[in-house]
């Protein structure tokens, strides 16, 4: 297998985020915090918030889960930071995947999707 | 001649090329591919014979009969059953298990008990759950040794008086632990209760005599032994099979219906209610024609030494754990396994762009994914066409893993 030959599923970015997440960790004061499963894989992420003046002071992840859910949960940790929480709550698989810059399979979209869905629940939405 | 040297050109699937490579499929446990003459027997039966079954007075309504039942014949024969009429056809093992898990569940009373173990796949655990719920039932569970065999002493102490149910796989769809049928049922019957055994994973590996193995139901998918989806079978003992008051009703299950009350048919159709599948079942006929041809001594050797070779191969790769029993005790066609720092999606998904297409994730055994310490792990399976040269494959990919992520 060669680097050249191997299709766009795992970006440099999702390789950087899976190695060294920046996101990744406890959150002190959180006020939010929800976790939740993929059903398909049992991946277990939990999204952790600070909600300050309404809007997000900090996020971070913890979990154990696969390199796509792993990179996406730190990604969307880092697009909340500093938003409003509605803007934040708005957040879709759109913009992980722009930053992610990855071709994901339908096969794995729930790998991408379940950090958005538990930040909403983490957010009481 | 070895087994997948004689049988790889008549499935057509193994000629595509998949990203690029030739494809490596190690995922029969979770569906085996088709040879062409089971394709070809349903296409030839949708094309010139289709029409329902024991209803219809003209030519294509009994030719359709005669070969739907000829199917049963075949599968009688096949797995040593005592007469035709224990042989029910349903949608697949996950039916056949519900089947009886509605059926049983309504004898059920407050306190009675479900013994399952903790390697079943959730298929034999949730079904039973339900029965249980509605009844005021209790399931539990025998644990397994530290090599992932059953706690053979922890059998006897869970089998109580009030045990009214034993159901437990064959073969592991993860560890692949071989279980000792006959012994259990032995001691299920001692004990009182009725044993279930959930054959997926061993009917299309192993060769398969009810009569030894003296359990009061078995049950199969056809899917997962080169047949079609969509039909399963579940073999009762005459005696279990009669003490059963059918819990699905419909057309052909009955002899005579008045608007509040019915006589129920003979068996096995009494378990058969609605229009059955079968183009399903005359492919199922083709699937057992092919493996008898092989010969399942044949079929299970070849895996055997398949699964041996991965369980070795694998094993000796720094940083990878195989599952289950050690590579000295005999296992099924699966080998389940674990790269340190990488999460099994990514392990499939990388070997996928190599055309190599194994099974990633908690392989629908939840409480045994916990019992092995992990989320989920990979899994290589195996078939009649699988071949020593795809387990180097595999072997070799999987040691250049880590450098990938």
């Amino acid at each position: 297998m060669t680097p050249a030959a191997r299709p766009a599923l795992y970006s440099d970015t999702i390789r950087e985020r899976w190695r060294r997440p920046r996101f990744r960790g406890e959150l002190a004061g959180a006020t939010g915090v929800a976790e939740d499963v993929n059903p398909l894989c049992g991946d277990r992420v939990r999204m952790m918030v600070r909600v300050d003046d309404g809007s997000i002071a900090a996020a971070r992840f913890a979990g154990d889960s696969c390199a796509i859910c792993t990179a996406s949960a730190d990604v969307v940790a880092e697009l909340v930071e500093g938003r409003a929480a509605p803007a934040a709550a708005a957040l879709g698989a759109e913009d992980v995947l722009a930053v992610l810059q990855a071709d994901i399979r339908p096969s794995r979209l729930r790998c991408l999707t379940l950090p958005i869905s538990v930040l909403q629940q983490a957010l009481g939405r | 001649m070895r087994l997948d040297e004689q049988t790889r050109r008549d499935f057509p699937i193994l000629e595509r090329i998949v990203n690029g490579h030739p494809l490596v499929y190690l995922d029969s446990a979770a569906s085996s591919q088709k040879p062409r003459t089971v394709i070809e027997a349903m296409s030839q039966y949708y094309a010139r014979s289709h029409a329902n079954v024991h209803r219809s007075i003209h030519t294509l309504g009994e030719e359709a009969t005669e070969l739907y039942e000829a199917a049963r014949d075949r599968v009688h024969r096949f797995i040593g059953a005592a007469s035709r009429e224990e042989v029910v056809f349903t949608r697949g093992t996950t039916d056949g298990i519900n089947l009886l898990a509605e059926a049983l569940g309504r004898t059920l009373g407050p306190g009675d008990e479900i013994l399952i173990t903790e390697l079943e796949h959730h298929s034999n655990i949730v079904p039973w759950q339900m029965a249980a719920r509605d009844r005021g039932a209790i399931v539990r569970a025998v644990p397994l040794t530290r090599e992932g065999l059953l706690d053979l002493d922890a059998v006897d102490r869970l089998l109580g008086p009030r045990t009214r149910v034993f159901a437990f796989a064959h073969v592991s769809n993860v560890l692949g632990t071989i279980t000792p049928v006959a012994r259990l049922a032995e001691r299920a019957r001692r004990a009182g209760a009725v044993t279930v055994v959930d054959g997926a994973q061993a009917a299309p590996h192993l060769p398969l005599d009810m009569s030894m193995l003296q359990c009061d139901f078995y049950v199969f998918s056809a899917h997962k032994m080169l047949g079609p989806t969509g039909i399963g079978v579940l073999w009762g003992r005459r005696a279990a099979l009669e003490a059963l008051e059918p819990a699905r009703g419909g057309g052909e299950m009955i002899k005579e219906v008045w608007i509040d009350r019915a006589r129920w048919n003979d068996l096995p159709w009494r378990f058969e209610p609605g229009t059955p599948p079968i183009a399903e079942a005359v492919g199922l006929m083709a699937a057992v024609e092919y493996l008898e041809k092989l010969g399942m001594e044949q079929v299970a050797e070849h895996e055997r030494t398949l699964a041996r070779q991965t369980v070795e191969q694998l094993g000796a790769i720094p940083g990878v754990t195989v599952f289950g029993p050690p590579a000295t005790v005999e296992r099924g066609a699966v080998v389940a396994f674990g790269v340190e720092g990488l999460h099994p999606h990514d392990v499939a998904a990388l070997l996928d762009e190599q055309g190599i297409a194994v099974r990633a994730g908690h392989h629908c055994a939840q409480p045994l994914m916990r019992w092995c310490g992990v989320v989920g792990t990979a899994r290589a399976s195996f078939s009649v066409y699988s071949s020593p040269e795809e387990v180097s494959l595999l072997s070799h990919a999987v040691a250049s893993l880590r450098s990938h992520l």
